[in-house]
């Protein structure tokens, strides 16, 4: 067919978490430009299964760039080499006929690989359980219009919301640091009139889960903002470093 | 342990801000050297420079703050070396293929090697000058100058010890290197140590992104010419 391509595939194979993995080769024949990358991977998938090979193990769920599943490491950049895009989002037309294209899992010790390409990155939901949410024991739920909010903040705390949690900020960072996830959710938080009553609190258990999971620390690379999905900025994290020194020189906790 | 040495020791957050306040100290201290190293430029066979040297190592406030600055010096090394070992521990099994130059600046990724190539500079430096200084390593001529109050003052001819030393092209060749990689430090560590410190605001990160310009561009140009000026006058 014309317009369509045959790729060398170099992807990660790793049985399960406590096996060695290796890169393999597959052959990618016949992609036609305005596949999907997943889409492509479910054609090779296809054809290994024929073949009686394993399929290669992805996650992936709502294939529209929303839910943050499809982590993958695409030529040495996740998400691939297009900004403010998911693996989902990522077309065949980025690639030409003929390349090789090598395909990791996120790598951080804080994300074990479980199988292929799939990690565990339960290590997001447990710094969350820490602090990022909003507890409200009693009552019926207030009128929105009677919380008066500014609309440049609530601009702010809603480009912070839009973290999928999808990994990337930590696959992309030289020290696997979580930063710019924790500070998404610290910096939505603080700016909005929920988040006051456990503003304290929250910014300093979430560190410290953040610490206990073993990402790096964060030097200011902004590797992290770059492939973002829902490019999440830098003055998220300045915003929480600022939240953690205040909530450590004032804080009730001793 | 307390809340501040659990603070700046076991969290992420306070680690950075020990590396961002003696980073942003030791900057203040390289404007300081470069204001005195340009007295090494006048034309009057050291004196102004003698002089200098001479105040620079015997006031006593000068002296104490020259102790902090070593105390620093020691600090920036030991956390940055624990925070390099921390981030390479967080990741033991890297990636086959990396392309990290897209998303990040060479700067931010070099930090430690550009860091450590200061710290061998360093080294070289106060083996130089410091220590013939000091008369540990070498014994300095005394000269003696007449001040306008007609008092006289003997002092350590440390300007002829510079003069000799930025003749050698490999003395030279090491301080324009030196200060390569301390322009290439400046340029990530500057306004990094803001963001450490959580100072971003589009009201002055305009600001910080000039005064870093000085740091990372002209302070380390005006250490690099002085040894080449003196080297082809």
């Amino acid at each position: 067919m014309s317009g369509h391509m045959n790729l060398t595939l170099k992807v990660w194979r790793q049985k399960d978490a406590k096996s060695t993995g290796k890169l393999e080769n597959y052959e990618a024949k016949d992609i036609s430009p305005d596949m999907s990358f997943l889409e492509m991977i479910d054609v090779v998938n296809e054809s290994l299964i024929k073949k009686g090979v394993e399929p290669i193990a992805f996650d992936h769920d709502c294939r529209e760039g929303i839910c943050g599943a499809c982590s993958m490491y695409i030529n040495g950049e996740a998400h691939g080499p297009k900004r403010a895009i998911t693996t989902c989002q990522l077309h065949m037309r980025s690639f030409h006929d003929g390349e090789t294209i090598t395909i990791e899992p996120w790598r951080a010790n804080a994300f074990p690989v479980i199988k292929d390409l799939v990690v565990d990155r339960s290590a997001f939901d447990r710094i969350i359980q820490a602090g990022g949410y909003v507890s409200v024991n009693t009552g019926v739920t207030i009128d929105a219009n009677s919380i008066p909010i500014e609309k440049e903040i609530a601009d702010d705390a809603m480009d912070a919301a839009a973290c999928i949690g999808c990994g990337a900020c930590v696959a992309a960072c030289k020290n696997a640091s979580a930063t710019l996830f924790l500070s998404a959710k610290v910096s939505q938080l603080a700016l909005l009139p929920q988040g006051q009553a456990e503003r304290q609190i929250r910014v300093e258990a979430m560190i410290d889960q953040m610490e206990e999971e073993g990402f790096g620390n964060c030097t200011n690379t902004e590797a992290c903002s770059a492939v973002c999905p829902k490019e999440i900025g830098q003055h998220h994290i300045a915003r929480m470093n600022r939240e953690f020194f205040g909530a450590k020189l004032s804080s009730p906790k001793k | 342990m307390s809340w501040f040495t659990k603070t700046v020791f076991s969290t992420s957050v306070g680690r950075k801000v020990i590396m961002a306040l003696t980073g942003l100290f030791l900057c203040t201290f390289l404007a300081v050297h470069l204001a005195g190293n340009f007295q090494l430029l006048h034309q009057d066979g050291g004196e102004a420079f003698n002089l200098y040297t001479k105040f620079m190592t015997s006031n006593p406030l000068i002296k104490a703050i020259s102790y902090v600055n070593f105390a620093f010096i020691l600090a920036h090394v030991v956390w940055g070396a624990y925070i390099t070992y921390k981030n390479k521990s967080a990741r033991s099994v890297g990636y086959a293929v990396n392309n990290p130059g897209k998303t990040s600046s060479f700067s931010s990724r070099w930090m430690g090697v550009l860091g450590t190539m200061i710290l061998i500079f360093l080294v070289i430096h106060l083996k130089d000058f410091k220590m013939a200084y000091l008369g540990i390593t070498k014994d300095l001529p005394m000269v003696t100058y007449t001040l306008e109050n007609d008092e006289k003052v003997i002092v350590k001819d440390m300007f002829s010890e510079v003069n000799l030393e930025f003749h050698e092209p490999i003395v030279v060749g090491i301080y324009v290197i030196g200060m390569i990689a301390l322009g290439f430090h400046l340029f990530h560590g500057f306004q990094s140590a803001f963001q450490s410190l959580g100072l971003r605001h589009p009201k002055y990160t305009p600001i910080i992104k000039t005064v870093g310009f000085v740091f990372w561009g002209l302070i380390p140009f005006g250490f690099a010419i002085i040894p080449l000026i003196i080297f082809f006058r």
